[in-house]
């Protein structure tokens, strides 16, 4: 591809023939204000707050305007800055925006930018159209469309990374509003609970049902692990609280699935700490499990094996290892089998 | 597609195939006994009977072959056997293919294998659709015939891509934890692999007997020759076929070791159980269906007396004898790197940056993306002439319907993660029988009334759910389910040659309840 040169905010960048505007600058290390833009979606300039000046005199929205060889490009200025505090507060008179109970609690775009331009809702009467609060048909996700910025996000995250088209929006000019499938509620639509609309939207109007009451944004702690279920190795940022309780899993950008997850790899993982959980090794005797310590229990597995492999020989005994655990303690189950006990008697599910 | 329900048991997969076809246009072959989501996008679907794969494959290619609209080239300079294969193919017209796979039109098989033709490169996906059959091994082999006879192998965007069940099915093969392979696929059999790995170990006299299959030690155990089993993180009870036959066997043991997250179907039968870190509480790699080796770590602090599967291997390797002294995973798979020329170059440094995917022999290797791009592992592609052959178990009068098993999108295999994940276990908290309104007719079931399936291992109580989605004369369970468990009614006869359980066909009976 051609490679481009043009200047932003003074500076001299480089980027590739058929970017946008938007797109030069993330590589470059600037950020445009933006809400309805995603690298991962379909671009609509929709929400206007990345209106950038080129070459001194049009307003463009950098997410859809391609970059230009030569091309002078300034991000803000008093205009642009007057332009976006206007339609930001726009917004926050046209909903429900009140940090103090929204579920967003923080991880908020909408918010972040009301706080960089030092917005403040204002008194003035605007017409507000009050829409739909989903709070109970789905057990996954919670809706609040007083939040919702008609950014689409949501809706494009649907069509194109989902794919299943739940998301729409419905109804013209200030009374635009989402809906799910022919306007049903989200718990009787056809959303198979994936997340990644929640993932996507900038603001507080959809959200996890299963975050709530688990502790603040800013509290928690990111690592990240691979999902444990199918064979596509989702990477997965899982989030802690203090309490150390695991609260959410986010699709990673950086893994396979490019920041996708399903409903298992979303919201299967409560059974890492449920209270069935085994806690210390048991023992059958007369019948019953009961708890006894690692020595005991070590002890008696490594001495009834020894008596096999002495009485009938290596072969009488027998592994099976597992696709759940990691390469490490597979090499390990299968070394241990062949080095210690004798046999080549080891195997796991993948015939499953 | 053939033989994977990918939207439901690869969703992040199947979202990406779904873009792919509804988005940006690329088209689709569908070929599953169920009119699974895909289905719906597809520019042709074949709704065949379970178990007749190859003779829907071999029809493909059958017309391929006769209208000349295979790669040539490829044929000539990268492969072998193909006219054996040809002559086998004779007699797979569409009209006799349609007729073994039960389809309405033959024709669409024509339309199809030219539309494979006429677009390359082609990718070709399956699953346990294609494998657990008693003719698994021919049903892949199948495949691989034909994106070898259409020059779709060794290129970005071909393939035969298998779609690997648990997330880490590859590396737990990768590692040898099979009977007839060390780690990274070396035979056992082989006095160069044995010396190789006595070097490597310190030990002596490593045993050059293949060993058994996950499916033989259960027969062996049910038979007296094997006598203890150490059972980590599996649960066989629910996941083997003919459920009784499975228990009867550990029953039998003189020692079951079962280490686990949870007191599962299986450990409690055990002799001892062992509480284990779950994926969550531990480090280490895992090798994900396309052969990339990613990191897992620590997210979570295990309880108190909870270990990790490996220390607890060590401490009973140690006591037999051993003198292991593994610090962490990372010490392990230091050593994994120097048995394993497929993982040499690849550390958990990067790829806590890099998505690599083996074969990585060095440092400086960027790891392969695609494999056989200039030759097979063989040299040449080996086409193997397949006859299509009946399942095991055919329909008759006292067992009239097929019955085929598989996963849904809300569970997981034997359901110990996912019933116990409340937004899962909520969404789908029972199993069900999917039953062709056809059948219901006749059976006289209603959607949503327990009836009765039985095949000849045994029988059990499930709602039906009557569905337009599943063939005529044919029904399907999930087998997530302890109440309504499939696999007591599925069959273990085996695949020949890799032991795989035809878990996809069993002849069975379904029964309205009368109270």
């Amino acid at each position: 591809m051609d490679k481009i040169k043009l200047t932003i905010d003074g500076k001299e960048v480089s980027g590739l023939r058929g970017q946008t505007i938007m797109e030069v600058a993330r590589d470059n290390g600037i950020d445009i204000p933006h809400l309805c833009y995603h690298p991962k979606l379909s671009k609509t300039g929709a929400c206007r707050l990345c209106l950038v000046r080129i070459d001194g005199k049009m307003l463009k929205t950098s997410c859809t305007e391609l970059a230009g060889d030569g091309m002078s490009v300034i991000t803000e200025d008093e205009a642009l800055r007057n332009i976006r505090k206007w339609l930001l507060g726009l917004l926050l008179m046209e909903g429900d925006h009140n940090c103090l109970y929204c579920d967003a609690d923080g991880d908020c775009e909408l918010q972040r930018y009301a706080k960089i331009y030092n917005v403040e809702k204002t008194d003035e009467d605007f017409p507000r159209n009050p829409r739909e609060v989903d709070y109970v048909t789905s057990n996954a996700i919670k809706r609040n469309e007083n939040r919702c910025i008609l950014c689409g996000r949501c809706i494009r995250a649907c069509k194109e990374i989902q794919v299943s088209n739940v998301w729409g929006f419905t109804e013209r000019g200030s009374q635009t509003h989402l809906i799910a499938d022919d306007d049903r509620k989200i718990g009787e639509s056809s959303c198979v609970k994936c997340g990644t609309c929640v993932q996507l939207c900038p603001t507080g109007a959809l959200t996890f049902q299963t975050v709530s009451g688990k502790g603040l944004n800013w509290e928690l702690k990111k690592e990240s692990s691979i999902c444990i279920y199918c064979g596509v190795g989702c990477k997965i940022d899982f989030y802690t609280n203090e309490e150390g309780v695991l609260v959410k899993a986010i699709g990673n950008d950086d893994g396979p699935n490019k920041g996708h997850l399903c409903v298992k790899g979303r919201f299967g993982f409560d059974f890492v700490q449920s209270p069935k959980r085994l806690t210390k090794p048991l023992m059958k005797k007369d019948g019953e499990f009961v708890e006894v310590g690692w020595k005991e229990a070590l002890d008696f597995v490594a001495g009834r094996m020894r008596a096999v492999k002495e009485k009938d020989g290596p072969d009488a005994i027998a592994a099976l290892s597992s696709a759940k655990c990691t390469n490490e303690e597979n090499y390990l189950m299968q070394k241990f089998m062949r080095a210690v006990i004798g046999s080549n008697n080891v195997d796991h599910c993948a015939r499953l | 597609m053939i033989g994977s329900n990918t939207t439901e048991n690869h969703p992040v997969m199947g979202s990406m195939i779904k873009n792919e076809v509804i988005n940006q246009q690329k088209r689709l072959i569908v070929i599953d006994p169920r009119r699974i989501e895909l289905a719906r996008y597809a520019d042709y679907y074949f709704p065949i009977k379970p178990g007749t794969n190859i003779a829907i494959l071999n029809g493909f290619m059958h017309v391929i072959v006769k209208e000349g609209l295979y790669d040539k080239a490829f044929v000539e300079n990268r492969t072998e056997g193909f006219e054996d294969l040809k002559k086998t193919l004779e007699k797979y017209t569409p009209a006799y293919v349609a007729d073994i796979c039960g389809l309405d039109n033959p024709d669409d098989i024509v339309a199809a294998a030219r539309l494979m033709a006429s677009l390359k490169p082609m990718a070709l996906y399956y699953s346990m659709g294609i494998t657990q059959f008693v003719s698994g091994v021919n049903g892949v082999k199948s495949t691989a015939n034909l994106q070898m006879m259409l020059g779709n192998m060794g290129v970005e965007g071909g393939g035969v891509n298998p779609l690997r069940g648990q997330n880490n099915v590859q590396g737990a093969c990768d590692m040898g934890a099979l009977p007839a392979t060390y780690p990274a696929y070396q035979p056992v059999a082989s006095e160069d692999n044995k010396k190789k790995f006595e070097d490597a170990w310190s030990v002596k006299n490593l045993s050059v007997k293949p060993g058994l299959t996950l499916m033989e030690m259960m027969n062996a155990a049910h038979a007296g020759g094997v006598k203890a089993m150490y059972i980590m993180g599996e649960n066989p009870v629910m996941s083997d076929p003919n459920q009784q036959h499975v228990i009867e066997a550990l029953d039998n043991l003189e020692l079951l070791v079962v280490q686990d997250i949870f007191l599962t179907e299986t450990a409690q039968h055990a002799h001892v159980v062992l509480p284990s870190c779950a994926f969550l509480e531990k480090e280490g790699t895992a090798t994900n269906t396309e052969r990339r080796v990613q990191p897992m770590h620590r997210v979570l602090k295990p309880g108190r007396l909870i270990k990790d599967d490996w220390w607890i291997t060590m401490q009973i390797a140690n006591r037999m004898g051993a003198d292991w002294d593994y610090e962490d995973a990372k010490d392990i798979f230091k050593e994994i790197r120097k048995v394993t020329p497929s993982y040499a170059g690849i550390t958990y440094k990067r790829i806590e940056n890099e998505l690599i995917q083996w074969p990585c022999p060095t440092k400086e290797h960027p790891g392969t993306k695609v494999l056989h791009r200039e030759a097979f592992s063989r040299g040449k592609g080996l086409f193997t002439a397949i006859e299509y052959t009946p399942p095991f178990e055919e329909t008759d009068r006292e067992f009239p319907l097929i019955l085929t098993t598989g996963r849904i999108l809300q569970q997981f295999h034997t359901g110990s993660m996912s019933r116990n994940s409340r937004v899962l276990e909520e969404t789908a908290p029972e199993g069900f029988v999917e039953v062709n309104p056809n059948d219901a007719g006749n059976l006289d079931v209603a959607d949503g009334e327990l009836v009765s399936v039985s095949t000849r291992r045994g029988s059990i109580r499930v709602k039906a759910r009557v569905v337009e989605r599943i063939k005529p004369n044919a029904v399907f369970i999930p087998f997530h389910f302890y109440e309504s468990c499939a696999n007591r009614l599925t069959v273990d006869c085996l695949d020949p040659v890799c032991k795989i359980p035809e878990y996809k066909v069993c002849a069975c009976r379904v029964e309205k309840i009368v109270a």
